[in-house]
Order: C-alpha cells, then sequence, then structure tokens
C-alpha cells in the first residue's frame, strides 16, 4: 500500500473520530478519484474511525454528542462510497438487516435514533420506523425487507408492554428465531427481557452494536 | 423577608420570551390534536393540516395569558384549602409515576404494586412536609387500562390531602375527574374545590401530542386543574444551553397555556416542568444534577415574570440505594427549588432519575425539605432589640443564656428540631442508640410510621360508590375482583 494511501485512510478514520461530515464526504470522493477501492475505503479508513470512538465511548472517555457526530460522517462517507460499489457490482456486505422502532403509544426516539446511527456506522442496514408503531406494521415491515433483526424501543411503563405483544405474535407466526428480536429504552431490563423472551437488550449504543452483531453471528 | 434566588435578570427573561414567541411561529408548534389544531386555527394561528404544525402569534397567547388564574387552591378531603398555586407559596409532593420501588432489606428495584402504593400513600401522609400526596407508583398488579385511575383511588381511599396526578389516557382522564367528583359531591363542586391536579405534558421539542393536548382540553372544560409538565432535555431533545433550554420550555409552556385558556377560559393551569439536562455518557436524564436545578429555577423565574402558578421537578436522586450522593442530589434539590418560591416540587421519594420510589427515601427527604423550609423563613426579627436586651443579668457565663424564659419561648421558632433521621449526637449515643446510619434510622421511622398509621374516616358511601365506580372499570379492563386491600369491605 503506498504511503499516500495510507495517509488518506488515517485521514479517513480521523474525519470519523473529529466527527466532521464534510471532511469525511471530501475524503470519501478524493479516494474515488485515487482510484482506491471503496471497500477498502470503508474498511480500512473510516470503520477504524468508528471503531476507535466505539471504544473510547465504552471506557467512558468520548461521549455521545462525539459517538453521534461520528456515525453521522460515517454515514456521509458512506453516502458517497456506496454507488460506487454498486458499479464495481460488489455492494458492500452489510452486517445484516435491522428494523427498528419505538412501539404503539409511545413517542420517545433519542435513544433509538443512536441505536440506529451506531449501527449504520457499524455496516448495518438500518430501517427506522420511527415512533407510534403498531405491532403489525413491524412485522408487516421486517417481512418486506427481509430483517433479521427488530429493536424495539420504549421509554414508558405504559408502555414497555408492547414489546412483549410484539414478541408473542412473532412467535405466534414461528417468525422466530428468523426474525430476533431487541428490546431497549429506560425502564428495560436484562430480567424484563428474559421475562418478554426477547434475544437481547443492551443499556447503551454501543452495546446494541455488540448485541445486533452477536445475534448475527458476526461478532 | 423570603430570601429569593434569581438566576436571571429582567431583561434575559424578556430575551427568553421574546424568543420563545419566534419559535411559536418559527418552526412553529407541532400540534397533533385535531380539536387543539381546530381551536388554534379560529383563534387566527395559521395552520397546516398536513404537517400538523401551528404558527400561533404572539397576540393570540397573550390574550390566553390573561384569563389564568394567578392564584388557586388545593383541598384536602374536608374542603380546606391547604395548597397554594400561585405567589410565592412553596409546597411539596412525592415524585411521581415511577415503576419499582426500593425493597430496603435487599436494596432490589422492586416492580411496584398495590401494597408499595399504600406504603409510600401511607409514610407521604403522616409527614407534615409533604403538603400534597401523590400518585407515586404504578400498580402492576391490575390491568395496564386502568394504571393512571387506579392509583388515585388507592390515594382517595387512604388519604385526605390534595392529590398531584395524571392520566395516561385522553379516555381514563375523565373517569379521574368523575372519581373525584364522587368524594367532592359532584363536578360543580369539584371545580369550586379541586382536590387534585392532573398533569400534562407537551413532548420535546416544541411538541403537543395528541394525548398531551387533549389533556390539556378535556381539563379545561372539566375546570380541573391541570399541570404543564415540559421537559427540554438540553443537548438531545432541547438545545444544549440551558438558556436554550429554558427558552425551549417557555414555548412549550405558552403554545399549552393557549390550547388549554382556547378550549375553555379561565381555568386553572401551572407553568410547570421536568427538564433536564441530557446525560452525555449514558444518555440518561439527572434529575439531580446541578444544571438541571438551573433550568428549573430560572423556568420558574420565567412563568412568575408572567403572574403563573409554578411547578418543578426536584429533589429526585439518579443513584440507585440511599446514600450520600442521594442526599446531595435531593437536599439541594429542594433548595433550589424552595428558594426559587416554585409552588410546588415533586421528586422527594425517588430514585434512579424518577424510576423508582422509596419510602425511605421519603422519610429522609422530609428533613431535607423541612431545612429548605426553615431557609424559606429567612432571618426571623423576634425581639426589639437584635442582641443587647438578652445580656440583661448575663455575666459572661456560657450557659446563662439557657436559663432565660425567652430562649425557651423562641428556639422553637428560630431552631427545626429534626427526627431521629438527622443524627445531632455525640459518638457515645450514637453507639448507645445501635451505632444506625440514616437508611437504617430511616428503615426504622418508615416501621413505626406504618405500624401507626390509621386510614382517615371518609364517607362510607363515597367509598362504596367509588369502589363500586372503579371495579366496574376493572372488569372492563378484564380483571373481575380489585387486590385486597386490608381491612375494607365495601358494601
Amino acid at each position: 500500500m503506498s504511503e499516500e494511501i495510507e495517509k488518506l485512510f488515517k485521514e479517513m478514520a480521523q474525519s470519523i473520530i473529529d466527527g466532521d461530515s464534510d471532511i469525511s464526504t471530501e475524503l470519501a470522493q478524493k479516494s474515488i478519484e485515487m482510484g482506491v477501492p471503496p471497500l477498502d475505503a470503508i474498511t480500512k479508513g473510516f470503520v477504524i474511525g468508528v471503531n476507535y470512538i466505539g471504544d473510547q465511548f465504552g471506557a467512558g472517555e468520548a461521549f455521545l454528542p462525539e459517538l453521534v457526530m461520528a456515525g453521522e460522517a460515517m454515514k456521509a462517507a458512506v453516502a458517497i462510497l456506496e454507488p460506487e460499489l454498486l458499479k464495481l457490482g460488489s455492494a458492500r456486505e452489510t452486517m445484516g438487516k435491522v428494523i427498528l422502532a419505538t412501539v404503539e403509544g409511545d413517542i420517545h426516539e433519542i435513544g433509538k435514533t443512536l441505536v440506529g446511527t451506531m449501527l449504520s456506522a457499524s455496516g448495518f442496514e438500518v430501517t427506522d420506523m420511527g415512533v407510534d408503531q403498531p405491532a403489525d406494521k413491524i412485522i408487516g415491515k421486517a417481512l418486506e425487507i427481509d430483517a433479521q433483526l427488530i429493536g424495539l424501543s420504549a421509554l414508558l411503563t405504559t408502555t414497555m408492554v408492547r414489546q412483549r405483544e410484539i414478541i408473542e405474535e412473532l412467535d405466534k407466526e414461528n417468525l422466530r428465531p428468523r426474525i430476533q428480536v431487541m428490546v431497549g429504552g429506560a425502564p428495560i431490563t436484562r430480567d424484563w427481557a428474559t421475562k418478554i423472551k426477547a434475544d437481547g437488550t443492551s443499556e447503551d449504543a454501543v452495546g446494541a452494536v455488540a448485541l445486533a452483531k452477536q445475534l448475527v453471528g458476526k461478532a | 423577608m423570603q430570601p429569593k434566588l434569581s438566576l436571571l435578570d429582567n431583561a434575559l427573561i424578556e430575551r427568553i420570551l421574546e424568543e420563545a414567541y419566534q419559535l411559536m411561529l418559527k418552526p412553529g408548534i407541532k400540534v397533533q390534536n385535531a380539536e387543539a389544531r381546530r381551536l388554534l386555527a379560529e383563534a387566527g394561528a395559521q395552520v397546516d393540516e398536513e404537517t400538523q404544525v401551528v404558527r400561533i402569534p404572539e397576540q393570540i397567547t397573550v390574550k390566553a395569558l390573561e384569563t389564568v388564574p394567578r392564584v388557586f387552591h388545593l383541598y384536602d378531603y374536608e374542603g380546606n384549602p391547604k395548597v397554594q398555586y400561585g405567589g410565592d407559596a412553596v409546597h411539596f409532593d412525592p415524585g411521581s409515576s415511577g415503576i419499582s420501588v426500593l425493597i430496603p432489606e435487599t436494596l432490589e428495584h422492586k416492580t411496584a404494586e398495590t401494597e408499595d402504593l399504600l406504603h409510600i400513600i401511607k409514610v407521604a401522609e403522616s409527614l407534615p412536609q409533604y403538603d400534597a400526596q401523590s400518585t407515586a407508583v404504578v400498580c402492576h398488579d391490575v390491568p395496564k387500562d386502568i394504571h393512571d385511575l387506579y392509583r388515585l383511588y388507592l390515594v382517595m381511599l387512604y388519604s385526605k390531602k390534595p392529590i398531584v396526578t395524571g392520566a395516561f389516557s385522553n379516555q381514563t382522564v375523565n373517569a379521574m375527574i368523575d372519581m373525584l367528583a364522587i368524594f367532592a359531591g359532584g363536578r360543580d363542586n369539584l371545580r369550586t374545590k379541586p382536590r387534585a391536579i392532573f398533569d400534562a405534558c407537551p413532548s420535546p421539542p416544541l411538541i403537543w401530542s395528541n394525548f398531551g393536548a387533549g389533556q390539556l382540553i378535556e381539563l379545561a372544560k372539566a375546570g380541573v386543574p391541570a399541570e404543564i409538565v415540559s421537559m427540554p432535555l438540553a443537548g438531545a431533545a432541547a438545545p444544549v444551553t440551558l438558556l436554550g433550554a429554558v427558552t425551549q420550555h417557555a414555548a412549550e409552556c405558552l403554545s399549552g397555556i393557549t390550547i388549554h385558556q382556547l378550549a375553555h377560559a379561565g381555568s386553572p393551569i401551572v407553568w410547570g416542568g421536568a427538564p433536564a439536562i441530557f446525560e452525555m455518557r449514558k444518555g440518561g436524564t439527572p434529575y439531580g444534577a446541578i444544571e438541571t436545578a438551573m433550568i428549573d429555577s430560572s423556568y420558574a423565574q420565567v412563568g412568575k415574570a408572567l403572574g403563573l402558578p409554578t411547578h418543578t421537578y426536584l429533589g429526585a436522586t439518579d443513584t440507585k440505594v440511599l446514600d450520600m450522593q442521594a442526599g446531595m442530589d435531593s437536599t439541594m434539590g429542594f433548595l433550589v427549588g424552595a428558594l426559587s418560591g416554585i409552588n410546588m416540587i415533586s421528586g422527594a421519594g425517588m430514585l434512579d432519575s424518577l424510576l423508582c420510589q422509596s419510602p425511605e427515601k421519603l422519610v429522609i427527604d422530609a428533613e431535607g425539605i423541612a431545612m429548605a423550609q426553615r431557609m424559606l423563613k429567612g432571618m426571623l426579627i423576634q425581639s426589639e432589640t437584635l442582641a443587647t436586651e438578652f445580656f440583661e443579668g448575663v455575666n459572661f457565663k456560657g450557659g446563662d443564656f439557657l436559663k432565660q424564659k425567652v430562649t425557651m419561648q423562641l428556639f422553637p421558632k428560630e431552631q427545626h428540631m429534626p427526627t431521629k433521621i438527622i443524627d445531632r449526637d455525640s459518638i457515645r449515643g450514637w453507639k448507645a442508640s445501635g451505632s444506625l446510619d440514616t437508611f437504617e434510622r430511616a428503615k426504622l421511622q418508615v416501621k413505626e410510621i406504618l405500624a401507626s398509621y390509621s386510614r382517615p374516616v371518609l364517607d362510607p358511601h363515597h367509598e362504596a360508590e367509588l369502589h363500586a365506580y372503579v371495579l366496574n372499570l376493572a372488569k372492563q379492563a378484564g380483571m373481575e375482583e380489585l387486590p385486597r386491600l386490608e381491612k375494607l369491605k365495601f358494601a
């Protein structure tokens, strides 16, 4: 690998760490002009930055705004590189397809959006359905796009029961383990997740990525 | 002179209001309730039915503000005014809508049920620091369709104090008003002497959901007091700056008041909230953070500048056990809230950022509240001369002041006498009484309170009617019998 490309990869990682979408976009374009394989630009450049920020966050050294900005910078870079990948017929191998939704009756979405940002920065294909989503819509969407994972968010104690209803519905339709379910939200405990037979839960967005990777067998 | 904390000067308050009015025009307020949009449109606001965004011109809100009562009261079971909303009156009630309770023996946060709420009600009923009850935890042993009204049912059966509550749906709010009307002797009487106030929450940023706006409208029509609980989360669901969050809070409250007064001018409503800074490590909402208290104090000052009654969430902690952080967070909150002259300060008893209630914390918090209340009384001038007259006959001897009659008369006015929760003993005395720390002392006090509590005597006809009303709703929700309440039989 030429020194120039090595330098470019380092700058790419740094642009993610700095959470700078302008620079990550610029570097993505530059890599195309330089003839760097787009998959390399992602995995050897930008992803290094995402992993670094994720680790720093896990260690309490980085904070949520940095994490979110890193995710946004990653998204911006991938948006430039994705069409190139398609042109080459070598679409990026995604980690898996994830549906995210806040359950019916609940409109809280800060945590869910964070999880979405981190999952897509980590290579998952994320469909965020937004808030106040009824069970049939969520399951319908999951079937439509052939998602492997559903992430259900609930902040209210009055709405967390909906997570159970959706899991029961999936079981009734024999859709598990084809579709696995992650649950999250402020009132959600490990005990709750076990009780409602969810496939897992996590305290934060970085943990959700680790969980998702584990569930799709790519940890 | 009631001591006061002011974090804002008048010029800054004006800027906050000016920008709040700007926000109500651009980006506007998202109003997801059709009736609320209709009311606003009829008043002259510009409504986009597709996006549900409403641009509310200042003059509509200014007119609404004119009809808001400056002062109103909540009444106890007997009809005595016990809580004043308005002016600089300061009251405290337990934090509400927790989902778990701290089990003192195991430190487990157990999912709350009927018995847990009864313990909390009994403890709050016995402590004079709490001028009102709250519907403190959700009881998970009843169906969720009656979660909100079942809490109120228990409070009504076990307390005589005013009640801070809230409904979880646009249907149940009217059921809860009916329940209160049974005890008040009809909806008209309830309107004249309301026993309870209901929370109504906008969703940050700048959204009045179908549910939130629906509550405002139902409460306004019923003439039952409403308390806006606006909760900008600075840095996530609101600008990161504390002043930005205060400004967003103002826009959410002003728009809420506008909807409310358009639904029924003159109905009582409170400028309240439960904002917090957004915690940047874990994404939580730290109610014990000093910045959270600063937002609260500031928005209350804005509400007071408009002449409105005020409410806030302070005195809760983010820690999970009754440790030193719990003491720091809570007492700091009580003091800031009290010095800000906030009419109702909710939050006592709560751990884990409002998720967990604890009767033991309620008794400890009562001491923190008592200290804040003492501070509020300020420096009292109780004698003709400040000191000189006390020196008559005192001959440079240390214990002489103890012999003065005036000492005996005035020390209870000058000093708040804490309960055994507060330790000011000698090390010998402390050891002799079992070497107990605050938490251990609190456990004992809760046991004593529960042992000595007796349920208030209420009109048995009203009780039976209330029980029948709630039982009927429970049956509709799929529950044949309500949980058995100790020693209670209904005709």
